[in-house]
């Protein structure tokens, strides 16, 4: 088979200047049969399975990432959710045992953050969910690797508004007990969640899953920004076709990377998630596609019509490269992990409700958004809703990542360190949706959910 | 035995010597050469080589380390990359 110089140089040029990337593989591990009524026994196996396929994954994605010349940023586990699999233990702090153990066993297989410590409560909490929630935060403050979750709303369940009111309180607990509120960049909130997203915060295996799962996150917001460089007078009908061939390209590498990966390791290979995901790297911005595209800044009137363009195309290309497309798919919109976001927050052109419309045509949620520490939990509990009710009425995945920063104000800088990035604080309204939220219950869900 | 094929890449500064010294390179650990382009493009000197690794005891990262001797004293970049990668993304 040739190839035509320009064509190789592509590729090469993607990976050294255009930060081009596996974003992430993750291993989705079933732990269902690890379960025992004896805590020990039960740790113990959930330990051995954890190290056991975590070192394999780091062993055998360092191989990939030496023949393709393409780095593999993260190796990653997710697991059944926790508050499923500790349903039948007596013991009050099973869920943070397990936690702890989740904990030990990734540091020791080499794995940065394990997803799944979480509950899908969307209809309701079982005794198990609320351990689980009432141990949030002293498992997000006491632990180094471990991601939670929860899912609180779908479009066929509607919004659980109780266990919404009682998050507003916890994120403020986790909040308090680590340092910048760092503790809950590790905790996604979501409606709609799916079962198998490689991302963390939310990754969890869900229980339609197989015992294994191998899930690959592509990357390539560099790649995409460098195109519509190229690209600069050509109209948007074009552009669209322009940003679709590029993420056809940079798809079909994560789905070769992705299915021999998990050939290598014998395990199955479950998705291709065609998020675009930015880095704190200056260029690999999601915003930095946007601004490119003819918005000066990132929130600016026209903001959400171009990301909705981008997104779609990104879709239409990465269908047309993997027959396997899933887990969150859209954009993602961080804004302390994507400089060009964090650089619009700091100019005053982009606003929490800015952020909001954005999830509603094209992206998946309020990610990685500090917020002031002194917003009442109420008021954390209505933003929470507001984002999730985008999820519940549009059928489609939104999360929430909000982190109150105890002490910090609108307008103050907030360093988290590493691929969690910088920020600023983002006002919020100070009116008050405290008699609204406090009402409880559960939304139910809507009308274009009865289907059959 | 199927072929191993790997591109390995150099961008750099025109300079005499690159293919050469390559071509010696990849001869002495029985690597055959299949395909070789080269072009400026966008001011740089460009090539293409695809070799055969499938006769020879070395693997990617050891052909990686290699090269990377004639990379650091001609001040180039030089990548090494297995064939499918090329293929997945520029064939359908």
């Amino acid at each position: 088979m040739e190839y035509s110089i320009e064509e190789v140089m592509e590729t090469v040029k993607m990976t050294l200047y255009h930060n081009f990337d596996i974003r992430t593989v993750t291993l989705g591990i079933n732990l269902k049969d690890c379960i025992h009524s004896d805590i020990d026994i039960f740790k113990s196996n959930v330990y051995d399975r954890v190290t056991d396929y975590g070192r394999t994954l780091v062993s055998e994605a360092g191989k990939l990432e030496e023949k393709y010349g393409i780095p593999i940023i993260n190796k990653r586990i997710s697991v059944t959710p926790v508050s499923l699999i500790v349903e039948a233990c007596a013991e009050e702090d099973a869920p943070v045992q397990i936690a702890k153990t989740l904990d030990d066993a990734s540091r020791e297989a080499g794995i940065d953050f394990i997803g799944g410590y979480g509950a899908l409560v969307q209809k309701g909490i079982t005794r198990a969910d609320a351990l689980l929630i009432d141990s949030l935060p002293e498992v997000l403050s006491s632990t180094e690797r471990v991601c939670a979750f929860l899912n609180v709303a779908s479009t066929v369940s509607g919004m659980n508004m109780d266990a919404v009111i009682k998050l507003g309180k916890t994120l403020k607990e986790i909040s308090n007990r680590t340092e910048n509120g760092i503790g809950c960049t590790k905790f996604a909130v979501f409606s709609n969640a799916p079962e198998d997203n490689p991302f963390m915060a939310g990754a969890f295996h869900g229980i339609g899953e197989p015992d294994f799962s191998l899930n690959i996150g592509i990357s390539g917001p560099g790649v995409v920004r460098s195109v519509v460089e190229k690209n600069r007078d050509c109209d948007l009908t074009a552009l669209s076709e322009v940003i679709k061939r590029t993420a056809f390209k940079i798809t079909r590498a994560g789905e070769l990377i992705g299915r021999e990966l998990a050939g290598n390791m014998n395990v199955p290979f479950g998705i291709v998630d065609i998020s675009l995901a930015s880095t704190t790297k200056v260029g690999d911005s999601v915003a930095g596609i946007v601004e490119m595209m003819g918005v000066e800044k990132m929130g600016a009137p026209g903001s959400t019509a171009a990301l909705a363009l981008l997104i779609d195309a990104v879709k239409k290309g990465g269908a047309m490269a993997s027959g396997n497309v899933g887990g969150l798919s859209g954009t993602f919109i961080p804004v302390s992990e994507d400089s060009g976001m964090n650089e619009a927050v700091k100019a005053g052109a982009l606003s929490i409700e800015k952020l909001e419309a954005l999830t509603a045509v094209c992206s998946v949620g309020l990610d990685m958004v500090a917020i002031p520490g002194d917003t009442p939990a109420e008021t954390i509990s209505a933003i929470i809703a507001d984002e999730l009710s985008i999820g519940v009425v549009n059928g489609k995945t939104t999360g929430v990542r909000l982190i109150p920063v105890p002490g910090k104000k609108a307008g103050d800088y907030v360093n988290f360190g590493g691929l969690l990035g910088e920020t600023y604080v983002m006002d919020v309204s100070t009116f008050s949706s405290r008699d609204f939220i406090l009402r409880g219950g559960r939304m139910p869900s809507p009308i274009t959910s009865m289907r059959n | 035995m199927p072929k191993y094929l790997v591109f390995i890449t150099v961008i750099g500064k025109d300079q005499k010597g690159i293919i050469a010294r390559i071509s010696n390179a990849v001869y002495k650990h029985n690597i055959n050469i299949e395909d070789l382009n080269q072009k400026v493009m966008e001011g740089y000197f460009v090539m293409t080589m695809l070799a055969d690794m499938s006769d020879s005891s070395m693997t990617i990262p050891e052909l990686k380390k290699e090269l990377s001797i004639i990379e650091k004293e001609m001040g180039l970049s030089i990548q090494v990359q297995h064939e499918d990668i090329f293929k997945a993304m520029h064939r359908v």
